[in-house]
Parts: C-alpha cells; sequence; structure tokens
C-alpha cells in the first residue's frame, strides 16, 4: 500500500480536483494519494469528490497555509 | 453517450464566446468528467468562439455593472461609461489574463484540452457555423457537428441540463 505525492500548491478551482484525478487514475487500488493544496475551497470539494466518485477520504486536516488531503484508491 | 450505461449525465448549452463566460462550462465540464460522469456540451451562437483553434477571448464593462478589479489592495470599479472609451475592454481583458495568471487560475485552453482529454462530448451548433460563416477546420479537432435535436436527445438522458 504506496503512498504518492501531489502538489497541487498555488493551484485554483478546479485544477486541484482535476490534478488528483488524474493522478488516482495512474494508482493501484488501495494505494494512497497525498495532496497538497492551498486553495481552501478544496476542503468540501474533496469531500465532494470522493463521495461521488466512492474513493476513501481518508484524512483532511490543515497545516499551516496548507491544505492536506489522504485519498484512498478504492473506487 | 451509453459507453457507461449506469454514469450520470451532464448537458450544457454554452451560449456565450467571452473570456469571462467561458468558465463555468469548462470548469462544469472537466469537474463532472473527473467525477465519472458522461458530460456533453453544446456551442451555439458566441459558444462557437470558444472552440475556435486559435482563442483570443476578451471581456467587457458594458452591460456588467458588477465588475470590479483588485488592484493594489483596493477594488477598481468599471462603470458601465468607460466601457464605450476605446482601449477599455482591451485594458480590462488583460486585467483579467494577469489575474488568471497570478491566481492559478488554469487558463480556458489548459480546461479545454483537459475536456477533450476526459471524453467530454463537444457539438458545434451547424446553423450558427452557416449564420456566421464558420468553417469546420476553424474549430479544434473533436467536437462533431449537429443541431436542436441533437441535443434535445442528449438533454433527455441527462439528470442535469445547463444553460450557460
Amino acid at each position: 500500500m504506496a503512498e504518492h505525492t501531489l502538489d497541487a500548491r498555488n493551484l485554483n478551482c478546479p485544477l486541484p480536483i482535476l490534478r488528483a484525478k488524474k493522478a488516482l487514475k495512474d494508482l493501484p487500488r488501495g494505494d494512497v494519494l497525498v495532496v497538497h493544496a492551498t486553495d481552501p475551497g478544496a476542503v468540501k470539494d474533496f469531500e465532494a469528490f470522493c463521495r461521488s466518485t466512492g474513493n476513501e477520504l481518508v484524512e483532511s486536516k490543515t497545516e499551516g497555509n496548507e491544505f492536506v488531503f489522504r485519498i484512498r484508491h478504492t473506487a | 453517450m451509453s459507453e457507461r450505461p449506469n454514469a450520470k449525465r451532464l448537458s450544457m448549452i454554452v451560449t456565450k464566446g467571452s473570456l469571462d463566460w467561458a468558465y463555468p462550462p469548462f470548469i462544469l465540464a472537466t469537474t463532472a468528467a473527473a467525477m465519472g460522469l458522461e458530460v456533453s456540451m453544446f456551442f451555439t451562437f458566441y459558444g462557437l468562439n470558444l472552440l475556435k483553434k486559435k482563442l483570443d477571448l476578451s471581456i467587457t464593462t458594458l452591460g456588467n455593472p458588477a465588475m470590479e478589479m483588485p488592484l493594489m489592495g483596493m477594488h477598481l470599479k468599471m462603470p458601465n461609461l468607460i466601457g464605450m472609451l476605446p482601449g477599455v475592454d482591451a485594458m480590462a481583458s488583460k486585467m483579467m489574463h494577469n489575474l488568471i495568471k497570478k491566481k492559478g487560475v488554469a487558463s480556458i485552453e489548459e480546461l479545454r484540452t483537459l475536456a477533450v482529454e476526459s471524453d467530454v462530448q463537444m457539438i458545434a451548433c451547424q446553423m450558427t457555423m452557416d449564420l456566421f460563416e464558420l468553417k469546420r477546420e476553424d474549430l479544434i479537432d473533436g467536437p462533431v457537428l449537429g443541431g436542436a435535436a441533437t441535443y434535445i436527445e442528449t438533454a433527455s438522458q441527462s439528470e442535469i441540463n445547463l444553460f450557460i
């Protein structure tokens, strides 16, 4: 169960979601994608994205000015 | 539109061809595709402008009294009256393009490429092509030509239908 990192810092809506989707597609099922973003709108958007696509949002947290999402590729 | 019969569907009519109005359809189309929806965009009237190979998109202050541009920590009002002066729309468009870059907002070219790559179906309105004397080769590869019936068939099978 490997972890992969995606740098979505300084990208605005909808790019963090689009980049995450692209990255998830190439990940084996069960692997985790860690997304670093600075767009505050991404917090609700990643919740909605994961609910709709069936991927598991393992963690969503704020670190200073950054938002970190851990998404398990389960869809 | 039936590659994945269980997928939800979004259809859009895209009627506007200015820089600001280009964003909602392409943002929603790419996001919906990323969320697993099948997406169809019908480009008609000025919306067809967004399918041209070379995009040269601008905004106008005219008819848009709410427009304000952030400038040096303030907000610059763009009264309708000054929009009639030569060069004002060009200046406002340049400011908008600069802001887009600075704020990490995707360009329309980028979003359009992402939409094509995510298999968003694009339909160019044949009647508008005739009306404005546009040729197929003026448009990017990908869009198919169609009319109202093509859109209605798609829309009648879609959970979400938007007119933008």
